[in-house]
């Protein structure tokens, strides 16, 4: 029997998005956004969107992959994944999902997708708003717990306790997004900068939370093609091909026990896939060139970058500075097209496109001659995920 | 439908609690209105565990109580709520949500709001700190004939 791995043996064909709006101002019903944004990516890939045979998605998807197929008229379906649980945290889980769906056989090309309108449907950031409540809810929201913003403020207040991890830390992760999306003519918050003053004088949400420290709500949908690495080399971005190297989901031991008793507590969630994501992709921190992180709340990401070896507890008030988060001058550069806080909240896919494109080179902040790039889905949530993309080079 | 103001440390209107349909939760509920506050604890093995579960995560038995403990705890973590998220608090911002360690049960956690104490509400710019010992308020809440939904009792903290 072989090695078992995804290393290698899938790569992304194309990536494409619908336009992105702020919530409520796309003039287009979700399931079209959801069209658009597989044709955008089917185009990139030079292919015909009739030869896709398999749908991945996540965070209970409202665009039914029969639908869809019956929409853009695929010659056959064979494969339509939905992972439980996590919300926008199993992005990247769906991404390995596709990838396993390719490496065994099953399908041969496949879309990992989101489609999410806010303005549509059901706003985020509004939280429980029934008159009754059952459940491990209960013995929260009648206190005023309704929203994720609040629920997650107690893990990152946890955090800055235990670990002395500084408050500037958070806001270096919401300018370095916003900076990035000044040269992303996609992103919501292209032509509008924020400066320091700008964060350290924006409201309280929930403590230790300000405004920016809180993603966006937004219409918006995005996906990627995947195909396996030989059908890749005939495809457009073949002279300069992105593969998967390999991924990681779940969470360890009881971590998703509810009431606020999962341990560890002040954690991002990644602790028992990392070495998991390390040995599969055979990556170590050292060689990743670009990081995307899920910013739901920026605190969470701050545990992250610590999770994924990117930095410690002992250095991490040094290492998320904004200079550093930067490209192309830092060392850690971050959400290079503004990710979920300045480009769109896409529930993280928008992360695995923008990861995609640090490796073709077509980032709108590139990173020179990015090799590596990580992507950790939604942190603070279990279940969790992450994947490391690679070039030719890699491999 | 509104209690008259001031009568609950939250407003009236947040959503309600109700005991599960399929019983899981219901003594931690009864153990409220009588003002105990419950959490589990496995019958053969002593292992505590919360939120509610139908079987022990350690030994699987299904012989599982919910354990009167001693109404006080260690404040884990907080947060001071000042975006209302919920109509409901609209007037009733900031509020402070605590997580409370119960190191009488192992180490669970719960979750409720820090009231004002003997010296009146925290100052809006000071932190809580984490670690320090608190003890629950028992708050009652009659039924609501509109929603057809019973009584109950929120556990909330002093420090």
């Amino acid at each position: 029997m072989g090695l078992r791995t995804l290393r290698g043996t899938v790569a992304v064909a194309g990536a494409g998005e619908s336009t992105y709006y702020k919530r409520g101002r796309s003039p287009d019903p979700e399931f079209v956004m959801c069209c658009d944004s597989i044709i955008n990516a089917c185009t990139d890939a030079g292919l015909d969107p009739r030869e896709i045979d398999g749908f991945s998605a996540y965070a209970d998807e409202r665009s039914d992959p029969t639908r869809l197929a019956a929409a853009l008229g695929v010659n056959g379906l064979r494969y339509a994944n939905m992972v439980f649980g996590g919300g926008g945290a199993m992005g990247s889980a769906a991404v390995a999902n596709a990838a396993m769906a390719i490496a065994t056989g099953m399908a041969e090309t496949v879309v990992v997708y989101r489609s999410l309108a806010q303005g549509q449907f059901r706003r985020f950031g509004a939280g429980a708003q029934t008159p009754t409540i059952s459940g491990p809810a209960a013995l929260t929201a009648p206190y005023g717990l309704t929203s994720a913003a609040q629920q997650f403020a107690l893990r990152v207040m946890r955090l800055f306790h235990e670990r002395g991890v500084s408050p500037s830390t958070q806001k270096a992760l919401a300018l370095a997004s916003y900076h990035h999306a000044q040269q992303n003519p996609r992103a919501v918050m292209y032509g509008r900068p924020l400066g320091p003053d700008d964060y350290d004088n924006s409201r309280w949400i929930a403590e230790p939370f300000h405004l920016f420290d809180c993603c966006m709500e937004n219409d918006c949908a995005a996906a990627i093609v995947l195909v396996s690495a030989e059908r890749a080399k005939d495809l457009r971005h073949a002279p300069r091909p992105c593969y998967l190297l390999g991924a990681a989901a779940g969470n360890g031991f009881r971590e998703g026990t509810t009431v606020h008793n999962g341990e560890p507590y002040a954690s991002a969630g990644f602790t028992t896939l990392v070495p998991r994501l390390y040995e599969m992709t055979g990556v170590t921190p050292s060689d990743i060139d670009v990081v995307q992180g899920y910013v739901n709340f920026t605190g969470g990401v701050v545990m992250g970058l610590v999770e994924h070896g990117l930095c410690s507890y002992d250095d991490v008030n040094e290492a998320c500075t904004f200079e550093n988060l930067i490209a192309p001058s830092g060392r850690m550069p971050f959400n290079t097209s503004g990710g979920n806080l300045a480009e769109c909240y896409v529930h993280g896919l928008e992360l695995q496109l923008e990861a995609v494109r640090q490796v073709w080179g077509e980032s709108c902040n590139q990173v020179p001659e990015a090799k590596v790039s990580l992507v950790f889905s939604g942190p603070m949530v279990a279940p969790t995920s992450d994947c490391i993309y690679g070039s030719e080079e890699t491999l | 439908m509104s209690a008259a103001a001031g009568q609950f440390h939250l407003p009236d209107g947040l959503p309600r609690p109700v005991p599960s349909p399929d019983g899981l939760d219901a003594p931690y509920w009864e153990g409220t209105l009588a003002h105990e506050l419950r959490v589990q604890r496995c019958g053969p093995c002593g292992t505590w565990q919360w939120g509610p579960e139908w079987i022990c995560h350690r030994c699987h038995s299904r012989d599982r109580t919910f354990q009167a403990v001693a109404p006080t705890g260690i404040v884990y973590s907080w947060t001071r709520v000042w975006h209302p998220a919920h109509p409901a608090v609209t007037h009733a911002v900031p509020y402070i949500v605590l997580v409370v360690e119960l190191p009488q049960a192992d180490g669970v956690r719960v979750v409720g709001n820090l009231m004002p104490g003997a010296d009146g509400p925290l100052a809006e710019t000071a932190a809580v700190p984490i670690g320090s010992p608190v003890s629950a308020v028992f708050e009652d809440h009659p039924a609501s004939e509109a929603l057809g939904a019973p009584p109950f009792t929120l556990v909330h903290w002093r420090l």
